[in-house]
């Protein structure tokens, strides 16, 4: 914490154990405008990369998975794809086909979700929960797909380690037809809601030259009007084989990154119904020998942003050196141009707009420059926050 | 840029190069030492306006390594800088917080675990390691030891 401003470190509750990314956020506030903030993170600090280290190749995507529960099939595919590059690795086509279905379905419900906890957070309580039960379908695909609602552990070097079980597109198409007409009706009550527009719009603004010196990835660059997607950029498994659009905002406030959001949901329905339709025959996975001393990165855009995974061979059974990055790394620190400045019952939202993991904003209290007397918990901002909102709704 | 034209480019950066490899099209490494460390990485923010993707320290034994990622992505080239630094009893270098604000959070992270210390940073405070860590000891070198009691 910045010793400036002399305060003793206040925190809002202890350590939530069961949610990633745990951080506290402490903000400086003058009246009711945040002057500052500050960000203190690691405290589940698990070392993945130095328990990479005594893993062996093959059983680091298993690992990577458990960084993140949301991202839990985009981890593991870049780490893969950097050893696939090292060893001169091609997967069989089928495999790509596979692995571009789980990612998307992996988007398609991670998205969702943030959009529900959106609307919970400005309290509509009505977006939440029809949010949450249009995900629940997605979840149970990829449960008959993989096996598990989360942490997949589908993909492995030199392919995939279980195939689409058979007959499954009959039951994909009903359901992706299913949450494009939920998704899209409420993608319209949310673009023509006069109230989200006055809430949301101008609010939390990360401007474009502020989202490059950041370095923010995801949607969090494309609302700032960044047009940055490694599926298109750098493309890996099938996305260069399929036709999809990527989608882009100018104004960087919270409203843009909702519509960014939405919109992608529909350009993944429609990258797994051409996947499935193309999806070819064969096998889904081909036979890795040994993994060759190297170093090559490995990519993939997860729902938050990029993934990045750098690997490092010796020659030996284990990486010698494995260093992944998750979006959220470079995301979250953007706050300190898209907070300061704000009032108190945006920040929330402000916070929540990155997409980080939601313990982070639970970790949040406001704190008078002078006293060091807590003014605001998570609750009280929860609900100034959705105070707003009401007024909004009533003056319009 | 097309990828001929970014090579052409980057060729600029020869003079202070040590090493220039390119296994495939879009992934060049460039290799150089640590005092030249901070120009080519405001030659690659500014000049050529890639991305800053994250920084990799590893410890070599002899000498540090850190290699800084950028993407350029309007080809989907990922540039990386590898950083030698000889020094393995005191690793400095200079820092690139200044230039690139994204990168304050992956140097103190690097301070915190391999010990490494970054001139010019403007806050090297702790950001992995808990506050009552002991000084000198750092988790991700190669000679520390997992049953370590701290």
């Amino acid at each position: 914490m910045k010793k400036k401003f002399k305060l003793p470190i206040l925190a809002t509750g202890p350590v939530h154990p069961l949610q990633e990314e745990m951080e506290f956020f402490q903000l400086y506030v003058d009246g009711e405008t945040v002057v500052d903030i500050d960000v203190r993170l690691s405290y589940n600090h698990r070392g993945i990369e130095k328990i990479s280290e005594s893993l062996q190749f093959d059983q680091v995507p298993f690992l990577v998975s458990r960084i993140c529960g949301i991202c839990s099939a985009s981890h593991p595919l870049a780490y893969v794809q950097a050893v696939e590059e090292i060893a001169g690795i091609i997967p069989p086509e089928r495999a790509l086909y596979v692995r571009t279905i789980i990612n998307e379905l992996e988007r398609i419900h991670s998205h969702i979700l943030w959009v529900g906890l959106a609307g919970h957070f400005i309290g509509y309580e009505t977006v939440f929960m029809w949010a949450w039960k249009y995900r629940e379908p997605v979840l149970d695909m990829l449960e008959k797909i993989t096996g598990n609602r989360n942490n997949y552990g589908n993909v492995k070097i030199g392919g995939c380690r279980e195939d689409l079980p058979e007959g499954i597109e009959e039951e994909i198409y009903p359901i992706l037809d299913q949450i494009e007409k939920k998704m899209d009706m409420l993608t319209k009550a949310v673009l023509d809601d006069p109230i989200l527009h006055a809430r949301l719009k101008g609010v939390g603004v990360l401007k474009k030259e502020d989202a490059v010196n950041y370095a923010v990835t995801g949607p969090t660059a494309r609302a700032s009007g960044i047009p940055i997607d490694v599926r298109r950029d750098d493309p890996y498994a099938a996305y260069d084989l399929v036709d999809w659009n990527v989608c882009v905002q100018e104004e960087g406030d919270v409203f843009a990154k909702v519509v960014v959001r939405l919109l992608e949901v529909f350009e993944a329905i429609k990258i797994i119904r051409q996947a499935l339709a193309k999806l070819p025959k064969g096998p889904i996975t081909t036979e890795v020998k040994e993994i060759p001393p190297g170093e090559a990165i490995g990519r993939a855009e997860a729902p938050r942003g990029e993934t990045f995974h750098y690997v490092r061979s010796e020659g030996g059974n284990t990486p010698a050196r494995h260093k992944a990055r998750a979006p959220s790394y470079v995301n979250v620190p953007s706050f300190k141009a898209s907070c300061i400045g704000e009032k108190i019952s945006d920040v929330l939202i402000t916070l929540a707009a990155v997409d980080p993991c939601y313990s982070c904003t639970e970790r949040l209290g406001v704190v008078a420059p002078r006293s060091g007397k807590v003014i605001y918990d998570f609750d009280m901002l929860l609900q100034l926050s959705r105070e707003k909102t009401t007024r909004i709704r009533k003056g319009l | 840029m097309n990828p001929q034209e970014l090579v052409e480019k980057l060729n600029i950066l020869k003079p202070r190069l040590t090493g220039f490899e390119q296994p495939l099209e879009n992934r060049i490494y460039l290799h150089c030492e640590s005092e030249n460390c901070f120009e080519i990485n405001k030659f690659l923010f500014q000049d050529i306006g890639s991305r800053f993707v994250i920084a990799t320290a590893i410890d070599c034994e002899q000498y540090f390594e850190i290699l800084y990622h950028y993407s350029y992505d309007q080809t989907g080239c990922v540039i990386n800088l590898k950083c030698f630094i000889r020094d393995h009893e005191r690793p400095q270098v200079e820092s690139i917080t200044p230039l690139v604000p994204g990168a304050e959070w992956i140097e103190r992270e690097m301070h915190d675990l391999e010990g490494i210390d970054f001139k010019n940073h403007p806050c090297l405070e702790r950001l992995i390691l808990a506050d009552d860590w002991p000084e000198g000891e750092y988790p991700m070198r190669k000679d520390w030891n997992n049953e370590k009691e701290i």
